[in-house]
């Protein structure tokens, strides 16, 4: 199952569709005229958006008055900013060294079967994004739109994945 | 709430808010740090709420969702005061038993008690529960005696008499010098004299200097500061105005994680709270020192956790190191003086500057004073974030505090300090937990996050983990660091997959020497020393699975 | 600005305060190998093919001399033991991803390096720099980003600006070490710039 998302060809359910560009232009609006608030500024929209467009990092390159390239090497340099549209549901496995001791990469294999993407991949319908990385102390662990699931086990996993839509 | 305006206000303030609270007065505290979270200590809190509403007990109970407790293990953790009885592991269900029983009846539920695994013994109340019995939390402690959210809760404690005391009683010099006396050293995995750092930055020239809350903890394993940062923000914060005054700065920034919405709330709260009382911002206390703070986030990767990457973050660049031939508390953000400080090292403040130097000194060993904050994890019994002073060996660590090893097996190795630290063997655990002794067995504290590994741990395959770890997380600028740990990681793969060659081992130690001498920043720098560490405590391990062919145990 | 007066490799070398160890080395004629440096660019020190050792206040460090401030009475030896171990493993690092490189060829006869030491990685970038620098600080036109980090950094054109600069100006074409840079230039060119007729704003 090809679990990788494709744009160009998705229609109707996207999230991302028509970019709400007034909300975005209001928030660039906070953040006018100070260049070294652009990494807020593309996290705030990051957060809001849950990814960022071509056209919105032109838009706050020239705003901003940052080059485009120093932007781009910004939202390029970790994983937090996304250049694709994201899943509704952000899932994120636990693979810090406590969870990988505890079985982390069993739950992380998990939900990898269950959803059919790997980590920094969303799934084509576009419902899950997932990211494995470290998350706190008490393994294994996925957090999912923030709400944090500990002590998972592998077989517990599936679900937890079919309270989210 | 009106502004303070001067100490003998603050002072008043305080009496005023502990002559309202009846000591008596039943509080139940549940723990609602991330470890807690997980399992679902949410749903417990809302359930009291429900269950105090039940019995028309609001005004008569408090209820406080607290910072992190500290024993992660046996979460949700609930306490009830004043007498301090301690719940483990409580769910929704055992609520309006524990309302009706111990918050009414005042009868303890035995079933709900901490039971020792070893012994059976049961411990009633928190202090008397062998984890927290030989620790010393000075720092840690008050968090599941206050809400974070609450600056009333902090001021009742005793909170910013401290600065009171530094801003009216004493002169920035003093302040200096009195954190100089305590060496204070930096809790972050540098392990710098912060009473230099600061001087350096206070005599640097230039009329702006900042100070700066490095809350980033991306090591791996490394969990306290979140603790402590959400549990107690206040803690963090007069340290840091503290250190302000003292060097002479009047704006300084939060570089906090990006990941914990609880964490950023917290600390937005505190700062508004601050404010609105005159703690922050214009005309301290009517002292006549200003300061303000700017809290900025993390992209999110582990590099941006060092220093100079961190202030490069700041100023709106991409969190990218600089060689620190120039030190940063001489020219730091927008090449200021900057003058960066982990959060542990902040919360030290306020209780050297309220108790003394002398009192503090008096807590540690020779080079290592104070107490140090430990997120104990791995293959041991009692996980969690643990406070305990200088000087306490690990073995006490492990066995007293930390319930020795589950399902009885032996240990192996401890490992401090992340993908930038070492392992240490168990032959070695009479060792003290001390800056300088354990970086001279190769296993440097660094942020405190400490990893136990039993018997069945593949010691290349800690390795390799944390050279995958950073990997990932070096920015990549330089050869040393970007080419090198890849190619360490390679070779570590193929030992570890049963396909090590003859000269992989020293091609690995050239490797490390290389990257050691070369690189850019400290990751570059120290991305060696688990692997050195490894190789230098179970060698045997790695020449086995080249010599066999098979993958090591 | 007072002199500051250093040794180097045995010599007295006279140097300006603000100068770096390059600076000073290259005003007495001594060499020391350079990849990511360039004399009309800010000092970038990431390719540490420059380190050499330095003695000050009784102890010995290595460092990059194209950003270590010259300090007075500093001892520098351009050539050591471990200068020569660093170096050479640069340098074999560097030649799995560019072995026809002149520039490393060069090196890598002088310092022993084994060409094939390290199995082939698919990029020829070495990741020195200079395009994007030359183009940010000279050009003032950020037509080249780095982008991502660790061991998938790269170099990458921005179509929006290099379709409008690019071809009229080449001036980072010869900086490129390894040739890298004109590839890359000439696959972006093709892939994505937009077509001749699509009017940019």
């Amino acid at each position: 199952m090809n679990g990788v998302n494709e744009v160009n060809g998705v229609k109707g359910k996207v999230r991302t569709g028509a970019m709400d560009n007034d909300r975005i232009d209001r928030i660039i609006d906070k953040y006018q005229g100070k260049p070294s608030s652009v990494i807020q500024l593309l996290m705030e929209i990051q957060h809001e958006n849950h990814w960022l467009a071509r056209e919105v990092l032109v838009k706050v390159s020239k705003r901003l008055e940052v080059p485009l390239s120093e932007v781009l090497h910004i939202v390029t340099f970790y994983k937090t900013f996304s250049l694709i549209p994201k899943g509704r549901h952000e899932i994120h496995v636990c693979t810090g060294t406590s969870c990988h001791a505890r079985g982390g990469q069993r739950v992380l294999d998990r939900v990898q079967d269950l959803i059919g993407i790997k980590p920094g991949e969303t799934s084509s319908d576009l419902k899950f994004s997932l990211e494995a990385g470290n998350c706190c102390s008490l393994g294994p662990e996925i957090v999912i739109d923030g709400k944090h699931h500990g002590r998972i086990e592998p077989d517990k996993v599936e679900d937890v994945l079919k309270d989210y839509h | 709430m009106p502004r303070i305006n001067s100490a003998t206000e603050l002072q008043a303030l305080r009496k005023g808010l502990l002559s309202k609270r009846d000591p008596n007065k039943p509080c139940v505290a549940v723990c609602a740090g991330t470890g807690c979270l997980g399992p679902g200590s949410d749903n417990v809190i809302s359930a009291f709420e429900r269950e105090v509403e039940k019995h028309a007990l609001k005004g008569k109970v408090d209820m406080r969702a607290t910072g992190c407790h500290g024993f992660c293990e046996t979460g949700p953790n609930v306490v009830i005061y004043p007498e301090e009885i301690c719940y483990t592991r409580v769910r929704v269900e055992d609520v309006p038993e524990i309302v009706s029983q111990t918050v009414i009846g005042k009868k303890v539920i035995d079933r709900l008690v901490y039971t020792d695994p070893h012994t059976g013994e049961k411990s009633v109340h928190q202090s008397e529960i062998p984890f927290y019995k030989k620790q010393m939390r000075h720092l840690i402690g008050n968090n599941s005696k206050i809400d974070p959210k609450s600056l009333d809760d902090y001021l009742a404690l005793g909170g910013y008499s401290a600065l009171s005391r530094a801003l009216f009683e004493m002169s920035p010099e003093q302040v200096l010098e009195e954190i100089k006396k305590a060496n204070l050293r930096g809790r972050g995995g540098g392990g710098f004299p912060a009473g230099l750092k600061w001087e350096t930055a206070r005599n640097a020239p230039g009329e702006k200097k900042y100070v700066i809350v490095n809350g980033h903890e991306g090591e791996p394993g490394a969990f306290m500061d979140r603790a402590l940062f959400t549990g107690n923000p206040h803690s963090v914060l007069e340290g840091l105005i503290i250190g302000a005054y003292a060097i002479g700065a009047h704006e300084g920034f939060i570089y906090t994680r990006h990941d914990s919405a609880q964490l950023r709330n917290n600390i937005a709260i505190a700062l508004a709270q601050a404010e609105q009382y005159g703690l922050l911002g214009e005309n301290i206390l009517g002292s006549g020192f200003n300061f303000n703070v700017e809290v900025h986030l993390d992209v999110g990767i582990f590099v941006s956790g060092e220093s100079s990457a961190l202030m490069r973050s700041i100023e709106g660049k991409a969190p990218e190191p600089r060689p620190k031939y120039i030190r940063t508390s001489v020219s730091g953000i927008w090449e200021r003086p900057s003058n960066l400080n982990n959060v542990e090292t902040w919360a030290n403040v306020p209780q050297i500057i309220s108790k003394g130097y002398a009192w503090y000194t008096r807590i540690g060993t020779e080079g290592s004073k104070g107490t140090k904050l430990i997120s104990l994890s791995g293959n041991i019994v009692n996980t969690g974030v643990v406070e305990v002073p200088m000087g306490t060996t690990l073995r006490e660590i492990v066995y007293d505090i930390g319930g020795g090893i589950p399902n009885g097996k032996k240990l192996k190795a401890v490992h401090f300090g992340g993908p930038m630290g070492g392992s240490i063997p168990a032959s070695l655990l009479d060792t003290p937990l001390d800056f300088d002794a354990l970086a001279k067995l190769g296993a440097p504290i660094g942020a405190g996050g400490m990893f136990v590994m039993d018997e069945d741990t593949n010691m290349v395959e800690v390795a390799r983990f944390f050279l995958n770890f950073l990997t990932n997380e070096s920015c990549g600028k330089c050869v040393p660091c970007r080419e090198g740990i890849r190619q360490m990681l390679k070779i570590l793969t193929q030992i570890s997959e049963g396909k090590g060659r003859e000269g992989d081992i020293e091609l690995l130690e050239e490797l490390c020497e290389v990257a050691g001498a070369a690189s850019l920043c400290a990751l570059g720098k120290t991305a060696s020393g688990p692997v050195l560490s490894t190789l230098g405590y179970f060698r045997e391990e790695y020449e086995a699975n080249i010599r066999e062919k098979k993958r090591p145990a | 600005m007072s002199d500051i007066l250093l040794q180097i490799d045995g010599k007295e070398v006279e140097a300006r305060e603000g100068m770096t160890i390059l600076q000073a080395a290259q005003s007495a004629g001594i060499i020391i190998p350079t990849l990511c440096h360039h004399e009309k660019l800010d000092s970038y020190g990431v390719c540490r093919i420059c380190t050499v050792e330095v003695e000050t206040r009784g102890r010995t460090n290595l460092v990059a001399a194209c950003l270590y401030p010259v300090e007075k009475n500093l001892v520098v030896r351009t050539r050591s033991e471990m200068v020569d171990k660093v170096r050479k493993m640069i340098l074999e690092l560097l030649l799995a991803h560019a072995p026809e490189a002149p520039a490393l060829q060069d090196l890598a006869r002088e310092y022993g390096a084994q060409r094939a030491r390290f199995e082939k990685e698919p990029s020829f970038c070495i990741l020195c720099g200079l395009c994007v620098r030359y183009c940010a600080e000279v050009k003032k036109k950020n037509a080249i980003a780095f982008v991502d980090q660790g061991a998938k950094r790269e170099i990458n054109f921005i179509p929006e600006i290099a379709s409008q600069e690019c071809w009229s100006c080449k001036e980072c074409f010869p900086l490129c070490p390894t040739s890298y840079l004109q590839a890359a230039y000439f696959l972006i060119e093709g892939l994505a710039f937009p077509p001749p007729s699509a009017s940019e704003e």
